[in-house]
């Protein structure tokens, strides 16, 4: 499984690509692979402010819908809205033209409470 | 439910070899799908898939007394099966509740096997000793001793489904090797065994199902795999069995049936012949026909593209809630949202406008017939 080394995870799956103030947020390669083909992604609301560990978007495979969390405390500036005409893109680059949300966060500090590639690595193994 | 480890069928090294991603189901370890959900639905609309059915229940029932007891214990009427031939058919309880869901084959003049679902085999098989007549016991009206046994154990199967099934067939088993008809079976030899040809399946799709010793699976499955190359075949999971069955509106047992949910207002009395004398269930089935179901299974569609339905969402109209989704996808041949429920029997009606409640919102649908997807 691809898990990029420039990239900080959660323990829920989700990637962060940090732009400056900004965080770019997806799914990893090892969940899109786990959740199957993306059928439907709800978006979260522009501008909403979420906690860290607060669900703001639903991924749906053919077999599940799954939660996507905020991974830090933030608001909600950006989404993607590509996935609603293809879904299908969180599959085929995970990182890339899949990515679901972007975060302006409030406090840098946060960011220390994800995890490295290495430790993502190891928790699935 | 049960603390013992999930069981592998014969073909569990293969789906691993093969990549399959595997999840527990039933009590068995099956793969849900190899590559994609919705290429192998497609490959199986387009081609042919192959897929391990083997943690299938097969029981077999004979003796001389087996006709005429199995009658008095499932729905359909064996006694319209020529030898050689198979009908779907249900086994219910009392109170006209469905334990199970089943093929049963006639494969000799007192000789019968009945294909269950996995989840349902140990049940089944209780459920139909629990009602043999008594050994030694020849009551008047009937001819002789029932033995039941289940041969699941030592026995394995694979369903192959497509458009293109009689070329994958012919390379299979000959050139001049007939397909059996439509919901027969037929012995056929294959490398050094006998397997069993049954003209049926689960995804709407022309196809088989192939019965064998478990000492042959591995063996049938690579030759049907390697064979089937020409033919665009492909190894298909659990997923692709699920949304195939969904199209077609056939129910799966668990899900849409259940022993609190009779054959009546599934919307299968077909396979239901209350002409019969006797059999469990058909005293409340006569009266459930009679006064109309409380509710019915209906086959719906979204009206817009959205979320999928999924088993539990409510089901509204009119702000009224008239019941409960059961099953629900996103069709791959239609890319769009599908589902069955059980609503309210005044409200299953074809094309009325219902909601469907997905995270707090109401999405609408249309009640349709099924299937809900039909070959252009």
């Amino acid at each position: 499984m691809n898990v990029p080394d420039d990239l900080l995870y959660t323990e829920t799956h989700e990637w962060i690509k940090r732009e400056g103030e900004k965080m770019r947020v997806g799914i990893t390669d090892h969940a899109q692979s786990e959740l199957t083909d993306v059928v439907f992604v709800e978006l979260p609301k522009m501008d909403r402010e979420a906690n860290a560990k607060e669900a703001v978007a639903v991924v749906e495979s053919v077999k599940a819908a799954s939660d996507i969390y905020a991974p830090v405390k933030g608001t909600v500036v950006e989404v993607n809205k590509a996935l609603e005409a293809d879904p299908g893109l969180i599959n085929r680059e995970p990182y890339g033209q899949g990515w679901i949300f972007a975060l302006q966060i409030e406090n840098a500090d946060d960011l220390k409470q994800l995890k490295d590639a290495a430790a993502y690595k190891k928790q699935i193994g | 439910v049960s603390e013992i480890a999930p069981k592998k069928t014969p073909l569990y090294e293969e789906h691993v070899r093969l990549g399959a991603k595997i999840i527990p189901f039933s009590g068995w370890l099956m793969p849900v799908q190899y590559t994609s959900i919705m290429e192998e639905h497609r490959a199986v609309r387009n081609n042919v898939g192959i897929f391990d059915i083997s943690h299938m229940g097969q029981l077999i029932v004979d003796e001389a007394g087996a006709r005429e007891w199995l009658n008095t214990m499932l729905t359909n009427n064996i006694d319209r099966l020529a030898v050689g031939t198979g009908q779907y058919t249900f086994l219910l309880n009392e109170h006209g509740g469905i334990i199970d869901d089943l093929i049963a084959y006639r494969i000799d003049e007192q000789k019968f096997l009945l294909v269950v679902n996995a989840a349902r085999t140990e049940e089944d098989l209780a459920w139909l000793q629990k009602y043999l007549p008594a050994v030694g016991a020849v009551a008047a009206a009937t001819a002789g001793e029932v033995r039941i046994y289940n041969r699941s154990a030592n026995f394995g199967g694979v369903a192959i489904q497509g458009p293109r099934i009689a070329e994958l067939f012919h390379t299979l088993f000959g050139k001049d090797i007939d397909l059996p008809p439509r919901n027969a079976i037929v012995d056929l030899p294959f490398d050094e065994t006998t397997v069993s040809v049954a003209r049926t399946g689960y995804t709407g799709e022309d196809g088989i199902e192939v019965f064998f010793h478990a000492a042959a699976a591995v063996k049938f499955w690579n030759a049907a795999l390697e064979k089937g190359k020409l033919f665009g075949t492909k190894p298909c999971g659990l997923g692709a069995r699920d949304t195939l069955r969904l199209e077609m509106c056939y129910p799966l047992n668990g899900s849409d049936l259940s022993p609190k949910r009779n054959p009546i207002e599934a919307g299968l009395g077909f396979f239901v012949d209350l002409t019969k004398p006797n059999f469990i269930g058909r005293d409340v089935l006569l009266r459930i026909k009679e006064s109309g179901p409380q509710q019915k299974l209906v086959s719906f569609r979204m009206k817009e593209k959205g979320p999928p339905p999924r088993p539990h969402y409510a089901v509204f109209e009119n702000g009224e809630r008239i019941g409960e989704v059961t099953s629900g996808t996103l069709s791959p041949s239609l890319n769009w949202g599908i589902g069955m429920a059980y609503v309210s029997a005044a409200h299953a009606k074809t094309g009325a406008q219902i909601d469907i409640e997905i995270r707090g919102q109401k999405f609408p649908a249309t009640v349709e017939k099924k299937p809900l997807y039909k070959k252009s």
